[in-house]
Parts: structure tokens; sequence; C-alpha cells
């Protein structure tokens, strides 16, 4: 079916201001707080991974011109962030693992445009930094696989995601057993896939999910503590900062994929 | 932007048109017709129709009947749809011995190859699994509820099969996904290891099947709304082959037949030695065959096989132990119809195998007169043999047929405001409020 745009896409005026290394201003981006992730989507989406044009989001690792002769293998995405707002994450992430290219997968059309034309602000004005991280916009809840190959993923990130609060809304929670199944599916034995929130109810929702899954265990105490990643999840993101202005209180669980142990 | 899309699919679907199914024992000794509430059984062996005791608690089909299927073994049979029941048959006694009650409608049915277990798929794409209990016994705990074990995240399942070494559970969907899940030793506790997508048709999918259940080696075959039909490697999720029928019927065909939405996929059968597939086509008066080469991984276009004017099949099936392949045209919920009118037309096509292959002619279907047990079969499964009340109802079944199948497919689009009434207009919410 049709490619997907990635970071060099975009258009308009805020282009040529993020081309010149200024990056794009929020209220330019305004959106509805909440998307349906239920309603149909008018946006592409790849037919299988193998349709995913990676040059078009990480073009410093696809070059157009080939050099001729032994190629190594094409990098693939190992990172996912999933509902990742305004893309602090992203930018947090990027510096930390510069090897590893990275996506945002985010519903809302003016939030991807405007993590996109961050992207490419940041990209012009430091040279050789994030050409690693991209976004996309497209429903996770349904696409998913149409992003990613079986064990892909080395990492998951789903930070403060909209709580469906309802108990007929439960199953629009990202995070289900259901889901997981496919989130378990696109990551690689011994990958980690982290929840936070600062909604407790929610908080717990996650955490037992994940604990009734047989292809996920709890990650020790130890291991987070030692985790850089761990630190980015309270204070990288835009939610993240403004639950911690507001002094809330925060709820993660972090989780390692597993192979499965038939009793 | 409350609704949502499952839950329109799940409103809209009261009205719609619902297409006759068949199936066919794998070991030959019966037919199915299943149309509206109606499940007719012909028994072969015995040259009769069945009469089926409906009495473990007296519920009965009282709508469209969506999904049928018999157990690998032939021991078991099993029949779902709009009116939330999932009832299990066995067919040496003809009783039911299971009525599963669904909260949701049910879009598809199966039966594990052990016989241990009935699946069936919900129109918020949840598959749920009840255990029958030792070689499908009557004897089962009262608490034995379904279990969800899977879920197509809101889309409704069109299709389930479990592979022919019993490891896998495929399901398809009208996002146009396959999934291809690990059925576990315990399947109560969910089948969450998916083995593959696959991926590649770019409509919804209508029908999915597994090919030579007799070998080890076996292959998926999916038809959809995209006019193709698709070999997959299951076990990697590749895409091995695609058969553009569009293409091939455009040939066939007239300009002006051959607009884009009546060319899906309707329904897929292939033939006991793997070596065919036939294909039933929304608008299409007969049935395509297509050879289906295993070891060059090759689904290529082989005939067609014409059928009278106004006959389109809406269900195809075949059995491991026979060479035919059963084709049936009916509906129900078409506007107007009255019970009455629950008709079908069957057509039989003998030697359903790679002879076919070779042959340079295209296989005469079975006159009336040489159908197995003639007219006492056609009038059990179609319920007439008057020509002329036939040729009405199939008249309007195939104006129906033309339109609704795209439609009954294809996600609905609606506009914000549609959407606005429909929340209004719906029974559901107005019971509660
Ligand atoms: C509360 S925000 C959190 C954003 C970001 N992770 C942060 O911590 O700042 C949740 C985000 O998830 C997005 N979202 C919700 N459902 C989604 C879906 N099905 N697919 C992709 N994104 C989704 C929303 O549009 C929203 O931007």
């Amino acid at each position: 079916m049709t490619r997907t745009n990635g970071a060099s896409g975009g258009g308009g005026q805020q282009q040529q201001a993020s081309a010149a290394g200024k990056l794009p201003r929020k209220r330019f981006y305004r959106a509805r707080a909440h998307s349906n992730p239920l309603s149909d989507s008018h946006f592409p989406v790849p037919v299988s991974p193998d349709e995913v044009d990676l040059s078009q989001h990480y073009p410093r690792y696809f070059p157009a011109d080939k050099g001729g002769g032994e190629e190594p293998p094409p990098p693939r995405i190992r990172f996912a962030d999933v509902g990742c707002g305004f893309g602090g994450l992203l930018v947090g992430l990027s510096p930390l693992f510069p090897d590893t290219l990275m996506i945002g997968m985010e519903l809302r059309d003016k939030v991807t445009e405007y993590v996109k034309e961050r992207i490419l602000a940041l990209r012009a004005s430091n040279p050789g930094q994030y050409d690693n991280i991209s976004v996309v916009r497209t429903n996770s809840m349904k696409y998913i696989p149409n992003y990613f190959r079986k064990a892909q993923l080395t990492k998951m990130f789903f930070l403060f995601p909209d709580p469906h609060f309802k108990e007929k809304n439960h199953r629009r929670r990202v995070i289900s057993t259901q889901l997981l199944d496919e989130y378990a599916y696109v990551m690689e034995v011994g990958g980690i896939i982290y929840t936070i929130t600062d909604v407790e109810e929610l908080g717990e929702w996650m955490r037992s999910c994940l604990e009734k899954h047989p292809l996920f265990e709890a990650v020790p105490d130890e291991e987070i503590k030692a985790d850089p990643v761990v630190k980015l999840l309270s204070t990288a993101t835009e939610e993240s900062q403004k639950v911690a202005r507001n002094g809330g209180q925060t709820f993660h669980a972090i989780f390692r994929r597993i192979s499965l142990q038939e009793e | 932007m409350e609704d949502t899309a499952v839950e329109e699919a799940e409103v809209s679907g009261a009205a719609e048109f619902a297409p006759a199914l068949i199936a066919a024992h794998p070991h030959g000794n019966s037919v199915a017709v299943a149309i509206g509430p109606e499940l007719r059984v012909f028994d072969l062996k015995a040259g009769s129709p069945v009469l089926l005791s409906d009495d473990c608690d007296g519920r009965s089909h009282s709508d469209a009947i969506r999904a049928i299927c018999f157990s690998v073994s032939g021991a078991l049979f099993a029949s779902a749809g709009d009116d939330k029941l999932v009832k299990v048959w066995k067919t040496d006694s003809c009783r039911c011995i299971r009525t599963i009650t669904s909260e949701k409608r049910v879009s598809a049915v199966a039966i594990s190859n052990d016989d241990l277990y009935v699946t069936f798929a919900d129109k918020f794409g949840v598959v749920w699994l009840v255990t029958l209990g030792e070689d499908g016994t009557e004897q089962v705990s009262v608490d034995n509820k379904p279990v969800p074990i899977l879920g197509h995240y809101c889309s409704i399942i069109t299709s389930m099969k479990f592979s022919p070494d019993g490891r896998f559970i495929a399901t398809a969907d009208r996002d146009f996904k396959i999934r291809v899940t690990l059925f576990p030793k315990n399947p109560l506790k969910g089948a969450h290891e998916i083995q593959s997508f696959c991926l590649g048709h770019t409509d919804f999918v209508s029908c999915i099947a597994f090919t030579s259940m007799s070998e080890n080696q076996s292959f998926l075959i999916s038809g959809g709304g995209d006019s193709t039909v698709r070999l997959w490697d299951y076990i990697n999720g590749c895409l091995l082959d695609t058969c553009q029928v569009r293409d091939k019927m455009g040939e066939l065909l007239e300009p002006n037949e051959t607009d884009d939405s009546s060319l899906a996929i309707a329904d897929i059968c292939p033939s006991n030695d793997g070596s065919l597939v036939a294909v039933a086509i929304q608008s299409f008066t007969g049935v395509m065959l297509l050879a289906c080469d295993v070891v060059e991984k090759k689904l290529s276009f082989l005939k067609v096989i014409t059928m009278e004017k106004s006959y389109i099949p809406t269900s195809l099936a075949s059995s491991f132990s026979s060479e035919l392949l059963w084709t049936v045209m009916g509906a129900s919920n078409m506007p107007n119809q009255a019970s009455s009118q629950l008709l079908t037309r069957l057509r039989i096509v003998p030697c359903f195998q790679k002879d076919l292959i070779s042959s340079n002619n295209s296989p005469a279907i079975l006159e009336d007169s040489e159908v197995p047990h003639g007219e006492k079969f056609l009038l059990a499964l179609q319920g007439s043999l008057d020509i002329v009340k036939q040729e009405e109802v199939l008249a309007s079944v195939l104006a129906a047929l033309k339109v609704s199948m795209h439609k009954m497919l294809v996600k609905k689009h609606y506009s914000e405001e549609r959407r606005e009434q429909r929340k209004r207009g719906r029974n559901d919410k107005k019971i509660k409020n």
C-alpha cells in the first residue's frame, strides 16, 4: 500500500523553521486531548514490516548512493515508544544509545507532526546527532505487527498512557493480556518492556496484566536500579515533567520478555 | 467519538445478509447446509436426511448461522451465529451435546483436532474456548464457562482453522490480518505465543484454509476482499505466492462486470490431495480452480468451471475421502424475505483432484439426477425441488450478493454525524437509560 512518512517528511512553514534548527513551538500543534484508539484510521499503514521505508526515517543510516561491495545488513528499529506524545523520551534516549534505531508511535496527527519537526530541528542544530530517532503516526493497538517483525524489538515503552477509567473502556487500554501477546511477538527474548503512570489504578492494572502473562517476568529491583533508562521514565517526557511539577506519585512496572515454559 | 468500530459492527450485524454455508464430513458420511437459523444435514451413507435432536437444553438456533464445521475426526460438528449460540453436535447420534451462550454474536467456530475443545470468535474479535471433555462426551462440569484465549484487537474474525498437526490455530480478520498462534497443551490459560502474522492482503481476509491434511508439511491459503488468493508459509509468516484473481476475471468477464468491489473472494476450498484450490468469487457464476504446487510453492490459475447464469456459490466444501466439490448458493436476512424462502441451490463438481490439472476439458457439473441420492438429497438440503420457486429466490440472492458481500465484510466508515445518529438509535443504550 502506502509508504509511511519519516521524520524527513512533513511540511509547511514549520519545516523551514526546523531546517534552520529552530525548535517547533508546541502551540502550533495543539490537538485534542484524547483520540479514540478504536476509530478507523485515515493514515497510511504499511502492509507488512517489509514495506516500512526506513530510509525516510533514518536517512543517515540508509544513504541513497550505496558504495558498492559488501554491504553490512541494514540496521533495524530496536526500541519503540508507544504513544510517544511530544517525543521527550526519544530525545532523551537518542544520545544514550547512539547506534540504536528508535521509533515513536503516536495516534494524534498534530502531535506526530510536532515530533517530526522537533527531530529535524535537533538534527539541524546538532549535526551527527538525533539521526537514530523518528516517529510515525499510527494506531499502535492495531498495527504493531505491520511495523515490526517477530523478535525485532529489544525495548518497548509505554509512558503515561491514557487511563480509560470506565470499566467498559478497559479494553481500550494499551496494556492488556491480548495486546501483550502482540508485544511479546515483536520483542526478542530478554527484551524489556517499561511502563509508568501517575494513575495508581492503571499502574496496578498494567502490573497485573504483565504478571499474569506467561511471556513476561518482573525485572528484579537491583537490575532496575542499575538500568540507565529507568531514570528517563519519570523525567524525560512531557507528561512525566507535568506530573513531577505537580509533585505526583508514579507507578512503574518493568518486565522482561521470556520464552514460554510449558508445564 | 465515543462509539467504536467494533460496536458499530455489532449493531449493524442484525440485518446483515447471511450467506448459506456448506460443510462436508471428512470421511464423506454426511453433508451439512446452514441457511438462516436452519441446519440441514443429509446422511450420505444411509441416504436420508438427518433428524437432529436438539435436546440438551432446548435452545435452538433462532438467527442466522454464521459458521459451521466438522471436526477432523468427523465425530463432532459445530454451528454458531447471530443468536450468540454455539452448538456442538455428535455426528453419530445426531444429538446436540453442548449449547454455549456467547455474550456477543459469533463469527467463526472451530473444533480442536483431538475433539477436546471448541473455539469460537465473537464480534469483538475475541476467541473463546470451551472444554468438551474426553472424546466429546457429554459429561462436562457445569462451571465449564468459555475462557478467552486470544484476540484480534477490535476486528471481526472471519475465519478460524486448526493446522493439520493441531499445533496452531489460525485466525483471519476484516483488517487484513492473519494470525497464527501456538495452540498450547493447556489452552485454558490462553494461547499467547504467536507463531507468525501472515500480512499481505490489502483488504479484508474472508477465508483461510490449510492444505494437505495428511502430509507433514502444510501451507496456509487465504482469500480476501483484494481479490487475491495467497499461499503462505505460515510457520515463518512468509508470503509464497499471490494469485491475482481480479486480473484473471478481467480476461473472462465483460468489462462492465468487473468493478473492484464485486470480485471479493467469498470462499476457498483445497482439494484433499492439496493440488487444487477451488475459489468462489463474489460475482462470478461458477468456480475458479487454481493449481497449488507445493514443491515450487506456486499458486496458478488453472481453469474456470462455469455454472448456470443465476448461480454464484456462497460456500464451498470437500471431504478427505471423496473427490467431490460441494457448492451451495443461498442467503438469509435479505429484505422482504419470508422464512419459507430459505431455499438454497446445490451444485456438485466431480473429480475435484489433480487429474483436472492435465485434462483439457472443464469438468461437467453433476446433473440433478446424477447427484448422490438424487432428489431426496436435494430436497433435504435445498428445501425445495420446485425450479420456478427456486429461480425466483435465487434471483434475489443473486442481486443481494452482488452488493452485499462486499458491504458485509468491509468495515463501515461512518461520518461523525451518522455515528451520533446510530448511537441514539441503539437499543441496548435505550434500555439502560
Ligand atoms: C498521556 S499521553 C503520554 C505521552 C508521552 N508518552 C508522555 O509521557 O509524555 C498518551 C499518548 O498516547 C497516544 N495514544 C493513545 N492511544 C494510542 C494508540 N492507540 N496508538 C498510538 N498512540 C496512542 C495519545 O495520542 C497521547 O499522545
